[in-house]
């Protein structure tokens, strides 16, 4: 269980960083907070020629509350936890930190580096859907901004370039009385989402006025429940109309399946979770 | 596969107080620092897959598991490990004595792990519900007890009388 051989550099700003992985796309590899990638080597699934360690670059770094909110990729899932700004805007970052791995894991883990990694039961791809997210990269020659709902392209594979860093997340600050919910059917092994449901909910006078549903765990990639948004919109959030969602929801979802979850299960569990996170949100 | 050149970094950390400077390979994880370097034999190897915590030692404040960390990605940190726990002169460190006093060991291979992660745990909350204590040790895996002891034992550091969840 030790890795086989390879380089580092502790990279000084995000210039440096870029520079570096321009150098060599295929063999030098960012690491963050290595909860991902260091298994990975340790297990020798990769074997990288130079480490680019981003860890020190400030400019990834923070947790900002104002008219909109930028959270820096560094960022690791226990300061999501335990930040009380972003708790009482975004409650679901602390729902969702609270049920990803364990107390060591988040102490090291970062949001960007779960984001970049996009494994497909990856918890935070589902949350920064569902809170129409933006990406920010920076790359060699431009900075961009991508719909975390366009970042996720397939099986650990995102719209990051060669050469990019993702820096931060961007997300507009909910309506008052918007209100949150990421639930999760935990692997009973690895603690990824079998199947994870990030959902938004604004009522006006009892009739939905916006929503967003996000699923992660059950397909190769996270994605928008567009149709069950669309069916919500204008309606009260009743129960014919919460199970009128969740089977949408279930319908999209082409889902993977593996011997501990085929995926007829996982569809059930889609409906299921889309149906109770729904419904949680009645009256919360 | 390319042979990469295996060049030494120089890696400074302070540890149990003392400041400690070792050249190492960059693939070295700071686990194999701490037991091979250091002979700090207390931290221990439970698992290939990061997830059983026999490895947690305390960095910068926090605790994390020495085995998915590189030892030089911690160069110029503060580490604490089960030896720097018991203050000398053969009086435990309160979480030890409390594991000692309630019987929440057995082979004791989990220990300095877990008992590594009950001092966070009570350092940001000091008087833990059962299940409060139950999911901050999610990270530590242990073969014998059962966890009860376990968690007798914490609840025995609670700072007030015992809340129900
Ligand atoms: C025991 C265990 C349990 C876990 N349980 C869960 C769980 O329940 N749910 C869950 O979602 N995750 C889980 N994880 C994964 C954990 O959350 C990881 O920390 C996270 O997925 C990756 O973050 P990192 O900072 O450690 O990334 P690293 O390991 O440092 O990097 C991961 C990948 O992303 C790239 N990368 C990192 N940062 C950037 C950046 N800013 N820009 C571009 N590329 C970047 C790296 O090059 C690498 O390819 C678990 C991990 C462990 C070890
Ligand atoms: S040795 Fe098992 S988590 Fe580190
Ligand atoms: S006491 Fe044996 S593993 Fe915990």
């Amino acid at each position: 269980m030790i890795p086989a051989s390879f380089d580092y550099v502790r990279a000084t700003s995000l210039s440096h960083a870029i520079g570096l992985l321009q150098d060599d796309p295929d063999g030098n590899k960012l690491v963050a907070g290595g909860h991902t990638l260091i298994p990975t080597l340790k297990l020798r699934l990769a074997s990288p020629a130079l480490l680019i360690d981003i860890s020190g670059i400030d400019e990834l770094r923070g947790i900002e509350v104002a008219d909109c909110i930028r959270i820096g990729a560094l960022t690791t899932h226990a300061e999501l936890l335990a930040s009380k700004p972003l708790r009482e805007v975004l409650p679901i970052f602390h729902q969702a930190a609270d049920m990803i791995a364990d107390p060591q894991v988040r102490n090291r883990g970062t949001i960007g580096g779960s984001l970049a990694n996009a494994d497909p039961a990856a918890d935070w791809p589902a949350v920064v859907i569902a809170l129409k997210g933006e990406l920010e990269l920076a790359g060699p020659t431009r900075r961009r901004r991508i719909a975390a709902r366009d970042f996720f392209v397939d099986i650990m594979t995102t719209a990051l370039e060669p050469g990019e860093v993702l820096v931060a997340i961007h997300m507009p600050r909910p309506n008052r009385g918007a209100k949150f919910r990421y639930r999760k059917i935990r692997h009973p092994a690895s603690g990824y989402a079998v199947v994870g449901v990030a959902a938004t909910l604004c009522l006006r006078d009892d009739i939905v006025s916006e929503v967003m549903i996000a699923i992660t765990g059950a397909t190769s990639r996270a994605f928008a429940a567009d149709s069950a948004s669309t069916h919500l919109i204008g309606k009260p959030l009743s129960t014919e109309n919460i199970a009128m969602a969740a089977s949408l929801t279930g319908e999209q979802a082409e889902c993977l399946s593996d011997h501990y979850a085929s995926a007829d299960y996982r569809k059930h569990l889609v409906k299921t979770e889309v149906s109770r996170a729904l419904a949680s949100l009645n009256g919360a | 596969m390319t042979d990469h050149t295996e060049e030494l970094h120089v890696v400074t950390v302070d540890v149990n107080g003392v400041r400690r400077t070792a050249s190492v390979e960059a693939r070295k994880l700071l686990v194999h620092l701490l037991r091979d370097d250091l002979g700090l034999t207390g931290t221990h190897v439970g698992c290939d897959t990061s997830q059983c915590g026999a490895c947690t030692v305390d960095i910068d404040g926090q605790a994390v598991k020495s085995c998915t960390v590189l030892a030089v990605m911690t160069s110029g940190s503060s580490i604490t490990t089960i030896e720097g726990l018991a203050r000398g002169g053969g009086a435990l460190h309160p979480v030890q004595a409390a594991f000692h006093e309630h019987h929440a060991l057995q082979c004791g291979f989990c220990t300095p792990g877990m008992i590594m992660s009950v001092r966070q745990m009570l350092g940001q909350n000091p008087n833990p519900t059962e299940s409060e204590i139950r999911h901050g040790l999610a990270g530590n895996i242990c073969r014998c007890t059962g966890y009860n002891n376990i968690v007798r034992a914490v609840q025995s550091l609670a700072s007030e009388a015992p809340r129900h969840d």
